[in-house]
């Protein structure tokens, strides 16, 4: 095992694998993060962030999700960096817009950036409820269950910051373009492929970039554009 | 006894190779790894020795002057390999195909070598399967098989339009294979400059490492020539543009004998010159002219008008137009061997008929099969070739004709070998185009890649154990010697020489200028006068040539200038035996036409009386003229006849 | 269709004396091209005029001309083998470029290909490569008759479309990685498709792979430049059957 990590392939392997966990990761929170737009008493949401903050199961996976995320970014630095020496002196002029697409050429740059809105992310939202707290978030009881207010806090920051609500809408996209390539080029690692469902990952990873681009953007434009009234 | 012993074995055809076999003397495993071979060139012929000589024990040291073995120009062949397998039950056989050989070389060839080149040639096919080569399948998964021009049987192996690719891959995955397991030790970007005798006997090379420009010696117990052809002395062939035949040159220098030198054959679908330009003719297959027409135009008016580009050729009514390979061979029609056809499309481009701007070439057309079978018929056959001519020419074959015209394109003649493939020069063998032997004076279509594995993969890893069998005690070769030290001087001396003459003109200058007398005199149709003018105009060029040539650069770097004015200081000679072996044979035969050998309709004529031999030709010194040894050819098993395609 | 000339072009190319030497641009002017010559028989003329104004002429590799050979490179305004498909160097014409173009060239540029001088680079990398396990390991002779082990024509179709590959290192080239997986997948294809090569499909996949990754080349990182700029269209779900064989071949160890 430890020569097929060493290899080329082997090493690829990894950013496919936790590529693609990342990949359920974001459907799982997208879904749960739609609460938001579907009950504007926030009790939906609420109880959805309240299971996900208890659930033991959860529990366990946090911080597997936490390392898929540190390894997927760590490694794709590692492996940029040896792609990168691959080629000591480089081309003066280049011209691969019609070979491949922006996105595959720009992983790095793509994820990087989705790293930076991760980080912001995690400050805005993630910390405050998991460990500094904020007044927005003080207990309500559904059903009889004290919860944090989550729905409060998410709903207030897009409601007063227009440029909050911009911000998410281009971290979606980011991430859209980031899993165009991202989600059939894992199957084509992992060895998936062929010349039929060359095709098909294509197809299916473009519905489903597109699913999450524009599903994170209707959070924020929900809450901006009024429609929570 | 003369000096040439063809060592053809004693009985009948049929049993000549098996008895010959077991008749030659075997090495023992033991001593094979004590001996050393040298095999220059990498193409089908030389990979396929190389790697099946150091799977028998020796140890080989291969040279090729590419960058890897695998880019020697037996990759561009398209059509097939021709097997005697009779796959298809139609009766072939391996007299049928040593048949169709001899008559297709129009009986100029050595009975027994054919013979025995389509006996091994099923083993051929079998090997190649075996090291995975992608042959082209029917849907039962069996192979399938191609017609090809001058044959009655279907018996061509194929691999889509790439088979000479695929079998050299083949081969080189064989040598790859030798190479890792050390036994062959793998000299790329390596050019042989000259070989080295002791005692009489072949014992080295002398090359040059391309990239640093270091000139090395190499010792052995026995060379291997597999260097392909000459045809580059036309400067424009459908050769690569390394292709040449000095490795060959130095050994009949070093008293190997040259056998048919003016045997070369041309091709006639070949895209057409383009201006003045041009470095290089691409080859078109064959296989067009099973659905394409050949046509020009029928008034001359018409062929002035589309030589200016006034008139389309799609404009020409079907009754203006000339078929004239249907009109003068009904019975063959489009599908005449390659000399007859060239021939027959130059008489047209003389007469003025020719459709291009420099009015030297003729229609291929497709309209009629694409009328008949539809475009996707045509597109599923060709789709590849027409793709391909659209690319260089910019003209699209399903809309347009496309214009051909015949060009240089392989070397029957070569060095002289004997049964065993070895020549005259102890130890020093020649294989596959470098040699003379299987192909007469025309070679049918198919047929060089079959030559190339057989010699290298079934003949001579046989043959060379007769020679080096006796050579187990002599040791390895002293590279030290004087025999190397004087050789290599030689070699430094001639690189001098050319290097510092630092003239005003650059080698293709020379180049040129050479083929074009070679294209006009020794070419397609050939005379008396015109080859004694081509004699008289080569040594004016060739003495311009040590005169005015400029080669920039330095010794002791890669220097392409510096190698290619190596190889053409060599074409002149060639091309000047080339013309003197042409002047001698008065007959027409196969590629070679002599105007003064033909009937009345112009076809060409042969005369077994006089010429049944193979001309050899003695090296004799710089300046002298050489002299010519006759092989007789004996023709025990078939009879010969004058060809006819009416 | 007809061809037309080009009056003046500019030709910006890479000149580096030798594999040591530090290199750089030269550009250099040449005058009336025909649409119709090939873009090395272009560069044959511009090293004719070189010569004749005594400056070293520019060393590039090339040999059949016809496209099968491999041997020609050149990366052309920031293509490999130029801007056309589908073709490689010496197909490229003359056509696809204009008036008054200053066409800028250089070596393929990869740490696995050095370049030994000018626009010439050395490729023992993939040599060696296909020396570590491009092979079927049989000897001459004694081999069985052809048609004893049919072989579904669809297979020997796609090991043909893989076997297609003419080693010229586009795909290398083209990487934004330097990557040889589309090479070193062609070869595993051909063979892992065929009935004769699967017996060693597994050794074949972890020791070629193994020496690719020794010689410093890049990983994939699936762009599909390769197959893009690949003048033989060599698919990249070659790729996909290379990391299958190599998956199953380390878990069977």
């Amino acid at each position: 095992m430890s020569k097929f990590l060493t290899a080329s392939i082997g090493r690829k392997f990894v950013m496919s694998l936790s590529g693609l966990f990342l990949v359920v990761f974001i459907a799982v929170h997208l879904g749960l993060n739609l609460l938001l737009i579907f009950d504007n008493s926030g009790d939906l949401f609420n109880q959805g962030a309240h299971f996900m903050a208890t659930n033991p199961l959860i529990k366990i996976m946090e911080p597997i999700l936490g390392l898929g995320f540190i390894i997927h970014i760590v490694w794709s630095f590692f492996l940029e960096y040896q792609n990168w020496k691959a080629r000591p002196v480089k081309y003066a002029k280049k011209n691969m817009s019609g070979a491949s697409s922006w996105a595959s050429r720009n992983m790095l740059v793509l994820g990087g950036l989705v790293l930076v809105f991760l980080i912001i992310h995690i400050i805005n939202f993630f910390v405050k409820m998991k460990f500094t707290g904020d007044p927005l978030l003080a207990e309500v009881t559904i059903n009889g269950e004290h919860m944090h207010n989550a729905y409060a806090l998410v709903s207030s920051a897009f409601i007063n910051s227009a440029a909050l609500g911009v911000f998410y809408i281009l971290g979606g996209a980011l991430l859209g373009f980031h899993l165009s390539h991202g989600f059939w080029s894992a199957f084509q690692t992992l060895g998936l492929n062929n010349k039929h469902w060359l095709k098909r990952w294509k197809v299916i990873g473009t519905i489903y970039a597109i699913l999450i681009a524009v599903g994170y953007a209707v959070i924020p434009l929900y809450f901006m554009l009024g429609l929570y009234k | 006894m003369s000096i040439l012993d063809s060592k053809i074995p004693e009985g009948p055809l049929a049993e000549k190779w098996s008895k010959h076999k077991a008749a030659i003397k075997v090495v023992s495993p033991a001593n094979k790894r004590k001996l050393e071979i040298i095999v220059v060139g990498t193409g089908l012929g030389g990979a396929s020795a190389a790697a099946s000589l150091a799977e028998l024990g020796y140890k080989v040291k291969a040279f090729c002057y590419q960058d890897s073995p695998r880019r020697a120009h037996s990759i561009a062949a398209q059509g097939g390999i021709n097997a005697a397998k009779n796959y298809q039950n139609d009766n072939d056989s391996v007299y049928r195909l040593f048949y169709d050989t001899i008559k297709g070389g129009d009986y100029r060839a050595r009975e027994a070598n054919v013979y025995r080149l389509a006996e091994v040639s099923p083993n051929i096919i079998d090997q190649c399967v075996a090291q995975g080569v992608p042959f082209g399948r029917e849907y039962g998964g069996l192979l399938d098989n191609r017609s090809f021009g001058g044959v009655l049987v279907s018996r061509t192996f194929y691999a889509r339009g790439q088979t000479g690719q695929q079998l050299l891959i083949g081969a080189y995955q064989a040598l790859n294979r030798q190479i890792s397991k050390g036994a062959v030790e793998m000299y790329n970007r390596h050019e042989m400059l000259d070989l080295v005798k002791i005692d009489g006997k072949a014992r080295g090379i002398i090359a040059r490492d391309l990239v640093s420009g270091e000139i090395k010696r190499f010792g052995a117990h026995a060379v291997v020539v597999a260097t392909g052809g000459y045809g580059n002395v036309f400067f424009l062939s459908t050769n690569a543009m390394g292709s040449n035949g000095s490795a060959a040159w130095q050994c009949y220098k070093r008293g190997a004998l040259m056998s048919n030198p003016c045997f070369v054959q041309i091709h006639p679908t070949c895209i057409p010159v383009h201006g003045d330009q041009q470095s290089k003719l691409t080859l078109m297959s064959e296989s067009l002219r099973n659905d394409g027409r050949v046509w020009v135009p029928k008034k001359k008016e018409d062929a002035v008008k589309l030589q200016k580009g006034e008139l389309h050729p799609n404009d020409i009514a079907d009754e203006d137009r000339d078929f004239y390979l249907e009109r003068r061979y009904p019975s063959y029609g489009n599908l005449v061997p390659r000399d007859v056809a060239s021939r027959a499309a130059k008489e047209r481009c003389d007469a003025g008929f020719g459709v291009n701007s420099e009015g030297k070439a003729v229609f291929l057309d497709f309209k009629y099969a694409i009328d008949r079978l539809g475009k996707g018929v045509i597109e599923a056959r060709y789709g590849n070739l027409f793709q391909m001519y659209e690319k260089i020419t910019d003209v699209d074959p399903y809309k347009a004709p496309m214009m051909i015209y015949p060009a240089i394109h392989y070397s029957m003649g070569g060095t002289w070998v004997d049964y065993n493939l070895m020549t005259t020069v102890p130890g020093l063998y020649s294989i596959g185009e470098a040699n003379f032997s299987d192909h007469g004076a025309n070679r049918l279509g198919a047929s060089a890649l079959m030559q190339g594995l057989a010699d290298g993969y079934f003949v001579l890893p046989y043959t060379i154990g007769d020679y080096l069998a006796d050579e187990i005690m002599t040791p390895m070769a002293d590279t030290n010697a004087p025999e190397f030290a004087e050789v290599e001087k030689d070699v430094k001396d001639r690189i001098e020489k050319l290097y510092n003459i630092k003239g005003s003109k650059p080698v293709d200058y020379f180049h040129k200028k050479l083929g074009q007398v070679m294209w006009d005199y020794v070419g397609m149709a050939r005379n008396a006068e015109g080859l004694q003018k081509a004699i008289d105009m080569i040594k004016e060029i060739r003495e311009e040539f040590w005169k005015d040539v400029r080669i920039p650069g330095e010794l002791d770097n890669l220097n392409p200038e510096l190698e290619k004015a190596g190889r053409v200081a060599d074409f002149f000679d060639i091309g000047e035996l080339m013309a003197r072996d042409a002047l001698d044979r008065n007959e027409s035969c196969g590629g070679h036409f002599r105007e003064e050998s033909a009937t009345e309709e112009g076809e060409a004529k042969r005369n077994d009386e006089k010429f049944t031999y193979v001309s050899c030709w003695e090296y004799k010194g710089e300046g002298v003229e050489p002299d010519m040894h006759k092989e007789d050819l004996v023709f025990e098993n078939v009879k010969l006849t004058q060809r006819s395609y009416k | 269709m007809a061809d037309k000339i080009l009056k003046k072009l500019k030709i910006k190319v890479w000149r580096q004396k030798n594999a040591k030497s530090k290199g750089k641009f030269e550009t250099y002017t040449i005058e009336n091209i025909s649409t119709g010559s090939s873009f090395l028989e272009m560069m044959d003329i511009l090293n004719f005029q070189l010569i004749e104004e005594g400056i070293d002429p520019i060393a590039f590799d090339h040999d059949c001309r016809e496209g099968i050979c491999g041997t020609c490179s050149l990366y052309i305004n920031g293509r490999p083998h130029g801007p056309d498909t589908e073709v490689t160097t010496c197909q490229l014409h003359m056509r696809k470029f204009k008036d008054g173009e200053t066409i800028v060239i250089e070596p393929w540029r990869a740490r696995a290909f050095p370049v030994i001088k000018d626009l010439v680079v050395d490729r023992t990398a993939f040599e060696k490569i296909l020396q570590a396990g491009g092979f079927v390991s049989v000897n001459t002779g004694g081999v069985p008759d052809a048609n004893t082990i049919p072989i579904p024509k669809d297979d020997a179709e796609e090991s043909m479309d893989a076997a297609a590959c003419i080693g010229c290192g586009a795909c290398v080239a083209a990487c934004k990685n330097s990557s040889a997986m589309l090479f070193v997948s062609a070869k595993v294809s051909h063979l892992a498709k065929l009935p004769q090569g699967k017996v060693e499909a597994a050794s074949r996949a972890k020791n070629m792979v193994s020496k690719m990754d020794e010689l410093g080349f890049g990983g994939c990182t699936n762009t599909q430049a390769c197959e893009a700029e690949c003048p033989k269209s060599i698919s990249i779900t070659n790729i996909a059957r290379l990391n299958r064989e190599y998956l199953r071949a380390r878990i069977s160890e």
